[in-house]
């Protein structure tokens, strides 16, 4: 963004110590983007992990994915019940896929499941 | 005043039209989506319009925003996400701006109705699933089939995967409108208590210190929950898109 400015604002004025300035400002652009370059290598290991921030927000988020996993197996079950004319089987059958969906789901986001994308070849 | 359900309430403030014999209204909700998207525009447009070398204060606020979202991008679904940026970055200062609007007494929370952030995460459910197609075509499908399975229970595996796949866009909407929704309703039901302790007298206002201590406190917590969700949102969306870009590996 401030890239623009830079170049503009050197070619304006001319004085020596201006020029020094920009060599200055030269130098310490290419060690930030030195920096930013290696920066995604750090990043990487951490990217899960920040969603975590404090206790209260991961509690939540852990209770949620469970609780949708199983919302979602509900109304699947449900909805094969209605469409199929299987009574009780669908909804006693998916909701407990749905368990197993949101345990898995919870396991993953507290990272104690290595997530699907993780083991593939 | 003494019921903490009053401030959620949708109400028409001009009608636009009919579509198909269902009016399409202007209410609060919309007024104060618009109020964040107008803030929004006013702050980035404000912040390049006069651009420096030393940035200035607006000018900071956009740097450090568009750094902060373009970081958990990059950090989560790699360079590639970046050409998300748009999406990722408008969702989080829509939510994050609505969240800390709702803070301030008399405003309506948009994010504290199911509808504003379901349709969210339906969005980032849906560009999931037809960036995935078109960019990995039926490969797309391997986020489900995880590897070194044996073949006898893969048909279970897979169907649990599919339903966890489905559960995303739920628990993401949940997360968000729920946290709004019960500490708007905290902080109501606690200024609730100040005003019926106040009509006890002395010892009446006495009391009430207690719950307007709470409500202070609570006030900066919700400022703090307001970014956290918006941050929450954001890197959950980061990992979605990361499945749509890389599923195989």
């Amino acid at each position: 963004m401030a890239d623009g400015t830079r170049d503009s604002g050197d070619r304006e004025n001319q004085p020596a110590d201006e020029a020094a300035l920009s060599a200055r400002l030269r130098r310490l652009g290419s060690r930030l983007d030195h920096v930013g370059a290696s920066r995604p290598l750090e990043g990487n290991s951490s990217g899960r992990t920040a969603a975590d921030t404090s206790a209260m927000a991961r509690g939540f988020r852990l209770s949620t994915e469970l609780v949708a996993g199983v919302i979602v197996g509900a109304i699947i079950g449900w909805l094969l019940d209605r469409w199929l004319g299987i009574s009780p089987w669908g909804l006693i059958v998916f909701l407990l896929l749905g368990f197993v969906a949101g345990v898995l789901n919870v396991m993953r986001a507290a990272g104690v499941s290595p997530s699907g994308k993780a083991n593939n070849r | 005043m003494a019921d903490p359900i009053h401030q959620f309430q949708i109400n028409k403030i001009a009608t636009l039209g009919h579509i198909g014999g269902h009016e399409i209204a202007f209410t609060n909700s919309a007024l104060f989506m618009a109020i964040a998207v107008s803030g929004i525009t006013a702050l980035m447009l404000g912040a390049t319009m006069r651009r420096s070398l030393v940035p200035g204060r607006m000018q900071s606020i956009a740097e450090l925003s568009y750094e902060f979202v373009a970081d958990t991008l990059k950090s989560s679904a790699g360079n590639e996400g970046m050409k998300f940026f748009p999406l990722v970055f408008s969702l989080f200062m829509f939510i994050l701006v609505a969240n800390v609007i709702g803070i301030i007494p008399y405003t309506f929370t948009v994010t504290s109705h199911i509808v504003i952030t379901a349709s969210l995460a339906l969005l980032v459910f849906l560009t999931v699933i037809v960036y995935g197609i078109y960019k990995n075509g039926l490969r797309f499908l391997k986020l489900f089939v995880p590897s070194g399975i044996p073949i006898y229970i893969l048909p279970l595996i897979v169907l649990i995967e599919v339903m966890s796949f489905l559960s995303r866009p739920i628990s993401h909407s949940v997360r968000l409108f729920a946290n709004m929704l019960a500490g708007h309703i905290t902080l109501k039901v606690f200024g609730g208590f100040v005003t019926m302790l106040g009509g006890f007298g002395i010892a009446g206002w006495l009391g009430a210190t207690l719950p307007l201590a709470m409500t202070v406190a609570l006030t900066a917590l919700e400022l703090l929950v307001a970014f956290l969700q918006a941050y929450v949102f954001t890197i959950l969306t980061c990992i979605y898109l990361n499945d749509a870009i890389h599923p195989g590996h």
